[in-house]
């Protein structure tokens, strides 16, 4: 699942068993096999979570109940893939929920003012998404500015350049429109499955084996991991960065897709927290912000996770505040356990 | 290597972060205008210019402004709750010798800094909500925000005839106290004839009880969830909310986006014929979904007033007039709310669709 090579017992980690049997332990099992997994707490957290909430109320267990959390999560889980991609790097994306409610507003404005036909509209909806990461990337490649910096200002621009644009309308399409088909659904036996889940997972399945299986896949582990190595190995660091950015460009487009599909057409104030929420999936996934660590199911298991606890709450009538203070506990617990497997290699 | 990079990468990153606050804080006060030569400059600032409501009260409050030849600046904030853009922005308009700030406020962290113009000389008028407390600001031209909940409860009260409510409670932030959020809840629940249990907290409400609006019954919360005042917010919370209990026949909408993302989510459980949403707002685009029937009711209210008076009292001020009033019996100046329905409700006043739509504010899209 991961690149980096599994290490099984390194010569220093055999010298410090020798002074303490603590490589034995199963502290120290445990450690290893989240080295080499680390998909496998957020999978531990998300399974523990489903069985609390399906105890505390059956109905959170129901399949319309399992269908919509799904749903919430379409948009968050398609952004937190080019989230992954980035990070991955070593690198951070504070723009890409900016960028996704600018492309989602220009198609179904497109749409509903000019009436763009559906494919032209996304096709722009890409162009704009990718343009925007072109943006980002060269300025973190090119000019060499930390991606916090650069992904700061351009959250910023981008988010004015929606506003502006928008003049704070909203857009709601016509049912039926192009532009709507993710927010369809079709059942399987109870499950309501939307188009644009469908969607999400097909970008899941497509980036996560071009990750595992393809050169530019494990580039990208072995520049996130160590950049440096990586050129001196042959490998072109700032071409496969900026490929990071430009990729995540187009999941970004289709998350872009996925919103308009859930606020049918378009709304300048969606997706206000997206760019953090996308973050926050990605390291509750375990993803390490230290780069070249991580797997990509484990964003989409991060951001299952943060809506399975939003519904489980609400569904266990807790207050709503609790639900911020649950995820912002599960974002330090995942950092925490992060710092601990790294230890593997120090 | 790494050591020696460390701290220049810092020193780099620290010096960027720099420029780029400093470029954001200075970009709040661009196109401002100098109120050299008698002129009388006046600030208004925005909670965002994100929201309709918010790009009506600037076209209106610049129309007036040319009309009194005011010069007129304006600012807001880059979401909701960004209290540091207004502050520079207050501090800006005390610099620029601005005769009086018009202000929408994200929160209380503003408030030392209305202080600080109050003294240096200039009239602070709060637009839309009031700020905590209350005398931060001169006066205070808003709706009452508690009233327009309340018409919205009212009606819900009297549309239920003495069945069962099960209410959803789509409110806007959990993550901030923000006065319009407690105002226009606790109103809704006060025009159903339900205690709100608190005057400061959202939520604090009996589960369950009996309502006293209209012939009065029974009633049940089904959820309170946060919004955001958003459509894709909207449209989560009231997801939640019927997983939570598919029998809710009541939703009370923080806003309109927030009550169109309810709408959605209640079209794809096709549950739209069985629920009434009530919302809050006034635009063009709502009031036409109380026409298509989207909206039970929509309680509106009128930005565009609000501004154009704001600018007008403090023209009239700086030329020697006197200083504007309260309403009576309320501490702010109301500038009216009226409920819009597509069918006139027994016991409430009601407004007409039409009538709505020659007030409403915003394009109709």
């Amino acid at each position: 699942m991961t690149s980096s090579p599994a290490p099984v017992l390194e010569p220093a980690e055999t010298v410090s068993d020798l002074s303490d049997r603590r490589g034995h332990s199963p502290a120290n099992r445990l450690q290893h096999l989240l080295h080499r997994r680390p998909a496998l707490s957020p999978l531990f957290v998300l399974i523990i979570a489903v069985v609390i909430f399906s105890l505390v109320n059956a109905r959170f267990y129901s399949a319309v109940n399992l269908s919509l959390v799904a749903q919430q999560t379409a948009v968050i889980g398609a952004l937190a893939v080019g989230q992954t991609l980035i990070i991955l790097t070593a690198g951070i994306d504070l723009s890409v929920g900016a960028i996704m409610v600018l492309a989602s507003f220009i198609a179904a404005n497109l749409i509903y003012t000019d009436n763009t036909s559906v494919p032209v509209a996304l096709l722009v909806a890409v162009l704009v998404s990718v343009v925007a990461q072109a943006i980002n990337g060269l300025l973190v490649t090119r000019i060499k500015l930390p991606p916090f910096i650069v992904t700061l200002g351009t959250f910023n621009a981008f988010t004015a350049i929606t506003l502006i644009y928008a003049k704070g309308q909203t857009i709601t399409l016509n049912p039926g429109s192009g532009l709507l088909w993710t927010g369809e659904s079709f059942l399987i036996g109870n499950f309501r499955v939307t188009y644009g889940v469908v969607l999400m997972a097909v970008l899941y399945l497509v980036v996560a084996y071009a990750l595992r299986c393809t050169a530019w896949g494990r580039h990208l582990y072995a520049t996130g991991d160590d950049a440096e190595a990586a050129r001196l190995a042959g490998i072109n660091t700032k071409r496969v960065l900026l490929s990071a950015y430009l990729v995540a460009g187009l999941a970004i487009a289709v998350s872009a897709w996925i919103l308009a599909g859930r606020v049918d057409g378009a709304d300048p104030n969606s997706g206000l927290n997206a760019n953090l929420e996308s973050i926050t999936a990605v390291v509750i996934g375990g993803t390490s912000l230290f780069g070249g660590r991580g797997s990509l199911i484990g964003s989409l298991l991060g951001a299952l996770i943060v809506q399975v606890f939003d519904n489980g709450l609400a569904l266990a009538g807790v207050d709503a505040n609790y639900q911020v203070l649950a995820v912002g506990i599960l974002v330090i617990a995942a950092v925490s356990v992060d710092q601990w497997i790294r230890k593997v290699k120090a | 290597m790494k050591f020696h990079q460390a701290p220049r990468t810092l020193l780099a990153l620290t010096a960027v972060s720099a420029v780029a606050f400093g470029a954001t804080a200075c970009g709040s006060a661009a196109g401002s205008s100098s109120s050299s030569g008698g002129t009388v400059g006046v600030t208004l600032i925005l909670k965002t210019l994100s929201n309709p409501y918010f790009v009506t009260m600037e076209n209106d409050a610049k129309a007036e402004a040319a009309k009194d030849g005011v010069s007129l600046t304006v600012a807001a904030g880059t979401s909701d709750g960004d209290t540091q853009t207004q502050i520079t922005a207050i501090d800006d308009a005390i610099s620029r010798g601005d005769k009086g700030i018009l202000i929408t406020t994200n929160g209380n962290a503003v408030n030392a800094a209305l202080n600080q113009a109050k003294q240096a000389g200039l009239y602070v008028i709060a637009l839309d909500t009031a700020p905590t407390p209350a005398n931060v600001a001169d006066i205070t031209y808003a709706t009452d925000n508690t009233a327009a909940g309340k018409l919205d409860g009212q009606a819900a009260a009297a549309t239920l005839g003495g069945k069962k409510a099960v209410i959803a409670m789509l409110d806007l932030y959990n993550n901030q106290v923000v006065s319009v959020d407690i105002d226009r809840d606790h109103g809704f629940l006060q025009g159903m004839g339900i205690d709100p249990g608190s005057t400061t907290q959202n939520g604090q409400e009996a589960k369950s009880g009996t309502y006293t609006g209209g012939t009065g019954g029974s009633y049940q919360i089904a959820c309170q969830q946060p919004t955001q005042g958003a459509i894709d917010g909207g449209r989560t919370a009231m997801e939640d909310c019927l997983s939570a209990n598919p029998n809710i026949n009541v939703v009370y909408a923080i806003n309109e986006p927030a009550a169109e993302g309810a709408y959605a989510a209640l079209q794809a459980a096709g549950k739209t014929s069985s629920v009434k949403i009530y919302a809050i707002d006034g635009s063009c685009q709502g009031v036409g979904y109380v026409s298509s029937g989207e909206f039970a009711a929509d309680a509106v209210q009128y930005p565009g007033k609000m501004a154009s008076l704001g600018v007008d009292s403090i023209a009239k001020l700086a030329k020697g007039g006197s200083k504007p009033s309260t309403s009576s019996g309320l501490d702010f100046y109301d500038t009216g709310t009226a409920l819009v329905t597509a069918s006139p409700v027994s016991g409430v006043t009601t407004e007409t669709v039409a009538q709505g739509k020659a007030a409403c504010w915003g394009s109709s899209s």
